[in-house]
């Protein structure tokens, strides 16, 4: 379980711009929870997110993870590490070595383990990516297509055995069918390891199909913390932050603005649909 | 990332690119940020041999004069000036300690090898005063001077060059691009760090050796990154005609003024007396 | 009349091989289309189907390898043509960041009419213009780097409009930017196509394809389908197999017609959606 407590940062305090990018937030997340993070680009997002792996300091406040307090100063870094992954946005950016098994090695070479226990995880991670370990483990992570890059570097990230994966908009500048692909392989490593995962994007329809939970952060506060179905009924409210709503929730409320008895809450094509259907009485 | 990519959502590069004033412009419109550029290059590049010519304390009289009334004719505010001189005092610092324990002669203070002589704290104090001048006039420069106007001066200043082989345009578009990227390659290199924190690299214990190999995962990202950049930008640059068959013109062509005359002027009286005070005392 | 005219055009990348032997890779296979003055011409294809090395033959940075491209009968392989055809087709490129030169806003945008060699006096006022045309006009002073990734490519695309071309071609503008950054580029192009402009828009964001008035499907460096938005998107199967997908208008009322709700065939936009959802409920 994640509890975070009165969470504050402000950047450069005491100067003359200072800015607070965090204010006071406050949440809980469940173990074996699927969170969805929404928020305006600069609303305090990534912040948080650098906070959950102890890259960023609070000013003031709380993170306890399993009963570690993370942004106590005697947590080790690499305790903190260990339980927490951050996958950061473009991902593949930061791979660098010879080979792609290699590179997958880096983060459990770094945590000190055995060089079998390496391997193993790096066969394992590999494979948890969707990708075929024997096949690629002597490539060049250069030579691989931009989604292959991703898992590689996703796959990097897993293979610290992390207790709760958190994602930055793991599908940024993917085309429809990689988009999908990277999301399924998140759900399925989520639903095998059982893992808390967070995930960032400015997606609404992949926040809406996928979360079984969502925080929205606006202006460096918590504004929302609802199921999904919760979150997009505030149309109003979410609007007013510049967040659109999922396309099929979107739909439903135009027909019921119009009129049509339909409920609020429908998040995906395919409940809306079944709405809908109901409302015109098939 | 990509580049910079990347959609800037991380508020902490941002501000510590912001504070990084030395080759920052400060956007004003005083009589100084309108000088042509050339003028001020060459007063600046003038200006710090002038520093090299004073041999007495009394000689700084006129080079603080002169640095103040450009200083308050700019309307700079003095913490920009500060913050530029920030980064840079370790460097003065270490100079100051090296003179003021390195010099022999007339020993004030002594405590074990160390010892400060009166010689010492004259030289120390000299060349403090000449390398804080130093920096802040080269600072009221780039503080006052858009960068493309900083690098459209040193093209036509060195063009003369160019009849013995200089390539003048190249270097100047080097620096123009050079001036542009590094905000974007300073974030890129603060992503690529915290990404590998995240994998648990560790930058900061070990020794020397450790440290250096330690740099690899951020190296080796940061030079893909940065070839990238060049490539796109070179086909950026391409689309948009650079390197046609016309010549280039400039929507800032610069212009010898008439307060660039007295810009001028006032400069050699202050040169003058620099001279004048080496000559006579 | 037809502004944009590509004709077979084969297009192979050459690396060199460890032993130092030349490999062609061949990136687009045989292409032929049309684009009319003054239309909005969508492309979408997912990742290494051809679209973005076509886009870079539309303006002479790429030279077919077999074929022809005439830009306003220009044709691009001929070397003496290449700065014209630049100037007449300009680029908004994928990445925000590394499409401006300069450290000043304005500056940049005065890169390309420099280039071009025109007078200081046009030049200023071609700037200005083309910075309050993307509404980027109190920002002239500022550095690039403290903008939003949408506020660059409004930049880059004022650098582009300042070079005064008849065509844009936008290759992937939106794909690095966040919801509000794509609606701003997306309703920059649309005004500009309004106001005259020939403009290519290559994107893999379905909505944004929809409001093209001619949509370019590309696969395997082929064109797989080409036509009207309405035209494409019923063919959603086809599309699934492309990789691609429907915008969710489109999703929603083929699974309603699949229930047995008459709907068009040709629904695409959510107000389309909407007006047909509440004439079938009138009866």
């Amino acid at each position: 379980m994640i509890e975070v407590r009165n969470l504050t940062h402000i950047y450069s305090e005491g100067l003359p711009h200072e800015s607070v990018a965090l204010d006071d937030v406050s949440f809980r997340i469940e173990d074996g929870s699927f969170t969805g993070i929404i928020g305006h680009t600069g609303s305090g997002k990534s912040t948080l997110l650098q906070h959950l792996n102890g890259l960023l300091k609070p000013t003031s406040g709380t993170i306890v993870i399993d009963g570690t307090d993370i942004t106590d100063s005697h947590t080790r870094m690499l305790d903190i590490r260990k339980k927490v992954g951050l996958v950061f946005q473009y991902p593949e950016y930061q791979l660098f070595e010879e080979t792609v098994a290699k590179d997958v090695a880096f983060g459990p070479a770094n945590l000190g383990l055995g060089q079998e226990e390496i391997e193993e995880r790096v066969r394992q991670s590999i494979s948890l990516v969707g990708l075929d370990y024997e096949a690629i483990k002597d490539t060049s992570p250069f030579e691989l297509s931009g989604g292959q890059k991703r898992r590689v570097a996703i796959a990097g990230v897993l293979a610290m055995k992390p207790e709760v994966l958190v994602l930055d908009e793991p599908t940024a500048g993917l085309n429809p069918k990689a988009h999908y692909d990277i999301l399924d392989m998140v759900q399925e490593i989520h639903e095998r390891e059982n893992n808390i995962t967070i995930f960032v994007s400015h997606n609404m329809n992949d926040i809406a199909r996928m979360s079984d939970r969502v925080l929205v952060i606006d202006k460096g506060h918590l504004a929302m913390n609802g199921t999904p179905q919760e979150v997009f009924s505030r149309e109003e409210e979410l609007k007013a932050m510049g967040l659109a709503l999922p396309d099929a929730t979107e739909i439903v409320s135009q027909l019921r603005k119009e009129g049509m008895n339909l409920p609020a809450d429908c998040l995906t094509v395919e409940q809306a649909a079944g709405a809908i259907l109901t409302a015109l009485g098939r | 990332m990509p580049s910079s990519l990347h959609s800037g959502d991380d508020d902490t590069t941002k501000k510590m690119i912001r504070d990084i004033t030395l080759g920052q412009y400060y956007l004003g419109n005083s009589v100084i940020h309108k000088l042509d550029p050339r003028v001020k290059i060459m007063a600046a590049l003038l200006y710090i041999v002038a520093l090299f010519v004073v041999k007495e304390f009394t000689g700084f009289i006129a080079a603080v004069v002169f640095l103040e009334m450009v200083i308050i004719i700019s309307k700079v505010p003095r913490r920009y000036i500060w913050r530029g001189l920030k980064p840079v005092l370790i460097i003065i610092a270490f100079t100051l300690a090296v003179n003021l324990f390195m010099i022999k002669g007339e020993v004030l203070w002594q405590f074990g090898i160390l010892h400060i002589t009166r010689e010492g704290v004259r030289t120390a104090a000299f060349m403090g005063i000449r390398l804080v001048l130093l920096i802040i006039g080269s600072s009221m420069l780039t503080l006052t001077t858009r960068p493309i106007g900083l690098t459209d001066g040193i093209e036509a200043l060195l063009s003369p060059f160019k009849k013995i082989g200089l390539p003048a345009h190249e270097l100047a578009m080097m620096m123009t691009i050079a001036l542009r990227f590094i905000p974007t390659l300073l974030e890129e290199t603060d992503k690529i760090i915290k990404a590998q924190q995240a994998r648990g690299a560790d930058f900061e214990s070990g020794n020397i050796f450790r440290r250096a190999k330690a740099l690899v995962p951020i190296l080796v990202p940061l030079f893909i990154s940065a070839f990238r950049i060049a490539q796109e930008l070179a086909m950026a640059m391409e689309a948009r005609c650079y390197g046609g068959n016309v010549k280039r013109t400039r929507m800032n062509a610069m212009k010898f003024a008439r307060r660039d005359l007295i810009a001028v002027v006032i400069f050699c009286v202050f040169l003058a007396l620099i001279v004048l005070q080496r000559v006579l005392l | 009349m037809a502004f944009i005219k590509v004709e077979n055009l084969i297009f192979d990348y050459i690396k060199t091989d460890e032993g130092g032997a030349p490999v062609a890779t061949r990136a687009i296979e045989g292409v032929s289309f049309v684009v009319e003055k003054g239309s909005f011409t969508a492309v979408i294809g997912q990742n290494g189907s051809g679209k973005s090395t076509l886009a870079k033959n539309l303006n002479g940075l790429l030279i077919p390898t077999t074929g022809k491209v005439w830009i306003d009968g220009l044709d691009t392989s001929v070397q003496e043509n290449v700065w014209n055809v630049r100037q007449k087709v300009a680029m908004v490129f994928q990445n925000p960041d590394n499409q401006i030169v300069s450290a000043i806003v304005e500056d940049d945008v005065a890169f390309g009419p420099e280039n071009l060699g025109i007078d200081p006096a046009e030049i200023r006022e071609r700037v200005d213009r083309a910075l309050d045309g993307v509404e980027m006009g109190d920002y002239k002073d500022k550095a690039p780097h403290l903008l939003s990734g949408g506020q660059k490519q409004r930049i880059a695309i004022a650098g582009a409009v300042a070079m005064e071309p008849e065509c844009i071609v936008f290759d992937e503008p939106t794909a690095m930017l966040d919801p509000r950054g794509r609606r701003e580029v997306l309703a920059i192009a649309r005004d500009l196509n309004r106001k005259g402009m020939t403009v290519v828009f290559i994107t893999h964001f379905m909505e944004e394809a929809a409001c093209a008035d001619h949509v370019i499907v590309m696969d395997g460096g082929r064109i797989r389908m080409e036509g009207t938005p309405h035209e494409i998107f019923r063919r959603e199967d086809e599309l699934k197999a492309l990789n691609l997908d429907v915008p969710a208008p489109v999703k929603l009322a083929s699974l309603l017609r699949k229930e047995g709700v008459a709907l068009p065939e040709d629904i695409l936009t959510e107000e389309e959606l909407v007006c047909a959802l509440l004439e079938v409920r009138a009866g």
